[in-house]
C-alpha cells in the first residue's frame, strides 16, 4: 500500500481515506471506548438505586 | 544550497548497515528512552524475583508488609515504566526513522522524557518509603500518599507529550513528502499504539487527578466502583498499547530479517483498525464480578466487541509468520511444510525472541485471555493467580520478549556498538521464554486450583483464624513458579548485562559496515512468483493456525466442562 489504491473513477476509496487519516483514527480510538466503556459504565454505576 | 546540504548532513546520519536515516535529536531521544526502559526493567525484575520467592510457600521470603511493597514496585516498574519508556522509543523510531524525517519539537520531547523520569523515580521513592503499598491498582478508598498519585500523573503527562510528538512527526513527514501514499505498516501499527496510549493516559488523568485531590483533602470521597471502572480504562488499556506496539515490531522484524512483505497490507491495516475500535474495552473483564454494572455492559465489552479485537490478533498471528514463510519460500526454502521454519535463523536472538514471543502470546496469552473474557467461565478463575499467569504470557512473554528481540537488532544500528557476549545472547531468549512460560503456566495452574492472586500467604497466616486447605498440587505449582521465576530473572539479568555491556564495551562500529548483513533485501515480485506460481502459498503457517484453533476450542470447552462441574444440577 505504498501507493494509494484507487477505484476506476480515480477516487481514493472511503476505507483508505479513513486509514490514511491519523487524526480521524485518533478521534475514533478515543471516542469509541469512551462511549462503550466509560460513559456506559459510569451511567450504570451512578444510576444504581440508593438503598 | 551547499550550506543547507551540509547542515542537513550534520543533523541526519545514514546508518551504513541499514540505510536508515537518523535525525540526530530523534536518535538521542530514542537512545535515552530505551536506556531508561532497560534500567526500570532491571529494577522491576529484581522486585519480581522477591515476589516469586515469597509466593513459593517453602521459601516465603518476605513478610506481609514487605511483600505488598515489593509487589507494588514490581508492577509499576515493569508494567508501566519499563514498557512505556520503550514504547516512546518505538514511537520515535517508527515515525522519525522509518519515515526518514525530523522529529517534531525535540525540545518538548525532552520535557516529556524528563517528566517521565521524574515521575518514575519519585514513584519508586514513595513506594520504597513504605507508605504506598497499595499495589499497582491502588483501589480507592485504600489511600497512598499524595506524591504517589502525583508521580503517576507526571509520568503520564510526559508520555502523553511523547504521543503527540509522534502525531506531529507524521505531519512533518507528510509535509516534507518523505513518503508516498500511505504510511508504512510498521508506522501504522505504532500509530495504533499511540492512539490507544492517548485514550489510556486520558483515562488515567480522569481518575488519578481526582484521587490526588482526594488524597490532599480537596475532594471528599472517591466512588469505589467508579474508580475501578475508570482505573481499568487506564490499567488494562496500557497493556493494549503493548499489544499494538509489539505486533508492529513483529512486522518490523519480519521485514528486516527476511525482507518479508505483509501478506496483505489491507488485511493487516484492517486488523489494526479493529484494535483502534475494540481493544481498549476489554478492560471490562476486570469488572465481571462487580455489582454496579449490568451483564449487558459486561458481555458487550468483554465478549461481542472484544472478540473482534481477538480476531485482529489472530489475523496478525497468521500474517506475521505467513509473511516470513512466503519470504523464506520465495528465497528457496520450499521443501515440505516446515523447511522454511527449520531454516530460519534460530541462533539470532532477534528472530528467536520474536518467534517465541509470537507463539507464547498466541497460545498462552491469547487463548487464556478469551477464557477470562467470557463472563460465565471467568467465575472459575476471577481474582485468582490465573490472572497474573495470563498477563505474564501476554505482557512478558509477548511484549517484553519482543522488545528484547528488537533491542538486539537496534544496538548496532542505533548505538553503533557490536553486541558483546554473543553466545549468551544466542541463548537468552530461549532461557527467558522457558522461564516465563513456566511462570505463566504454573500461576495459571495454581489459579485454576483457586489460589487467590492478592494474598501474601495462601495458608492465610495472620488472618485471625481463617483457614483454607488448598490441594497439595497448588503448593507444587507455586514451587515450580518460584523455580521458573529464578530462570526468567537470570535470563532477564543476562539481557541487561549484554545490553549495558554492549553499550559500554562493545566494539565501536563508527561508519564502518558490519561483516554480516544487518537488513535483508526486500523480496522481489519475481522471487515471490517463483514460489510455485503462488506468491503467498503458506501451508506451514496454515498448519500452525489449525493447531492453534484446535487448542483454542479444546481449552475453551474444557473450561465450560469445569464450570458445569462447579454448578452441578441435581
Amino acid at each position: 500500500m505504498s501507493d494509494h489504491d484507487s477505484d476506476e473513477s480515480g477516487q481514493v476509496p472511503m476505507m483508505q481515506k479513513l486509514l490514511d487519516n491519523p487524526f480521524l483514527l485518533l478521534f475514533i480510538g478515543v471516542a469509541s471506548p469512551a462511549m462503550f466503556y466509560l460513559v456506559w459504565g459510569l451511567a450504570e454505576i451512578f444510576t444504581v438505586p440508593a438503598r | 544550497m551547499a550550506n543547507t546540504t551540509q547542515m542537513l548532513n550534520k543533523v541526519f546520519r545514514t546508518c551504513p548497515d541499514t540505510g536508515l536515516k537518523f535525525h540526530g535529536p530523534a536518535e538521542n531521544l530514542i537512545k535515552v528512552n530505551a536506556v531508561a526502559a532497560v534500567v526500570f526493567l532491571l529494577v522491576g525484575g529484581f522486585f519480581g524475583l522477591l515476589v516469586g520467592l515469597t509466593r513459593w510457600q517453602a521459601v516465603h521470603l518476605l513478610g506481609a508488609e514487605d511483600f505488598y511493597l515489593v509487589l507494588t514496585a514490581h508492577g509499576l516498574n515493569v508494567l508501566i515504566f519499563f514498557l512505556i519508556f520503550f514504547e516512546i522509543a518505538i514511537l520515535y523510531f517508527c515515525s522519525s526513522v522509518v519515515l526518514g524525517c525530523r522529529l517534531a519539537t525535540p525540545k518538548w520531547a525532552w520535557v516529556g522524557f524528563l517528566l517521565m523520569v521524574i515521575g518514575a523515580v519519585l514513584n519508586n521513592v514513595v513506594v520504597l518509603q513504605g507508605n504506598a503499598s497499595v499495589m499497582m491498582t491502588s483501589y480507592a478508598p485504600m489511600a497512598a500518599p499524595p506524591l504517589f498519585y502525583l508521580s503517576l500523573i507526571l509520568f503520564a503527562v510526559g508520555a502523553l507529550i511523547g504521543c503527540f510528538i509522534f502525531f506531529g512527526t507524521l505531519v512533518v513527514a507528510k509535509n516534507d513528502k518523505t513518503y508516498e501514499g500511505s504510511i508504512p505498516l510498521v508506522t501504522f501499527g505504532a500509530m495504533t499504539a499511540a492512539i490507544i496510549a492517548v485514550f489510556t493516559i486520558v483515562s488515567g488523568a480522569i481518575i488519578l487527578i481526582p484521587t490526588y485531590l482526594w488524597s490532599i483533602g480537596v475532594v471528599g470521597e472517591i466512588d469505589a466502583l467508579a474508580y475501578r471502572l475508570i482505573w481499568w480504562a487506564f490499567g488494562h488499556s496500557s497493556q493494549q498499547i503493548n499489544v499494538a506496539a509489539h505486533v508492529s515490531v513483529w512486522y518490523l522484524i519480519a521485514a528486516v530479517l527476511f525482507g518479508a512483505r505483509p501478506l496483505s497490507e489491507k488485511v493487516s491495516r484492517t486488523a489494526f483498525l479493529m484494535y483502534i475500535f475494540f481493544l481498549q474495552i476489554a478492560s471490562a473483564h476486570h469488572l465481571l464480578v462487580d455489582p454496579g454494572v449490568s451483564s449487558n455492559f459486561k458481555m458487550f465489552n468483554t465478549s461481542y466487541a472484544m472478540y473482534l479485537a481477538v480476531m485482529a490478533s489472530m489475523v496478525h498471528g497468521l500474517t506475521v509468520p505467513g509473511s516470513i514463510e512466503a519470504a523464506q519460500r520465495a528465497r528457496g526454502h520450499r521443501a515440505g511444510i516446515f523447511t522454511w521454519l527449520r531454516k530460519a535463523p534460530w541462533g539470532n536472538p532477534t528472530f528467536s525472541g520474536m518467534f517465541i514471543s509470537l507463539v507464547g502470546f498466541g497460545f498462552l496469552g491469547g487463548i487464556t485471555g478469551v477464557v477470562m473474557g467470557a463472563e460465565q467461565i471467568n467465575l472459575l478463575i476471577h481474582n485468582t493467580l490465573y490472572v497474573p499467569g495470563h498477563f505474564h504470557a501476554t505482557v512478558v512473554l509477548g511484549t517484553t520478549l519482543t522488545f528484547m528481540a528488537l533491542t538486539y537488532w537496534l544496538v548496532p544500528v542505533l548505538f553503533r556498538r557490536e553486541i558483546v557476549f554473543k553466545g549468551l545472547a544466542r541463548w537468552q531468549p530461549y532461557l527467558y521464554g522457558l522461564g516465563m512460560t513456566g511462570v505463566s503456566l504454573f500461576l495459571m495452574g495454581a489459579g485454576t486450583l483457586g489460589v487467590p492472586r492478592r494474598h501474601w500467604d495462601i495458608g492465610f497466616a495472620g488472618t485471625g483464624g481463617i483457614t483454607h486447605e488448598f490441594p497439595a498440587a497448588a503448593y507444587t505449582m507455586l514451587a515450580l513458579n518460584g523455580l521458573s521465576v529464578i530462570l526468567a530473572v537470570f535470563a532477564g539479568a543476562a539481557f541487561c548485562v549484554i545490553i549495558v555491556g554492549s553499550l559500554l564495551f562493545g566494539k565501536k562500529l563508527g561508519d564502518q559496515k558490519m561483516a554480516e548483513s544487518w537488513i535483508a533485501k526486500p523480496v522481489t515480485d519475481e522471487e515471490y512468483n517463483a514460489n510455485g506460481g503462488s506468491a503467498y502459498a503458506i501451508p506451514g503457517t496454515l498448519v500452525l493456525a489449525l493447531v492453534f484453533f484446535v487448542s483454542f476450542a479444546l481449552y475453551y470447552f474444557i473450561n465450560w466442562k469445569y464450570l458445569a462441574e462447579t454448578w452441578g444440577i441435581s
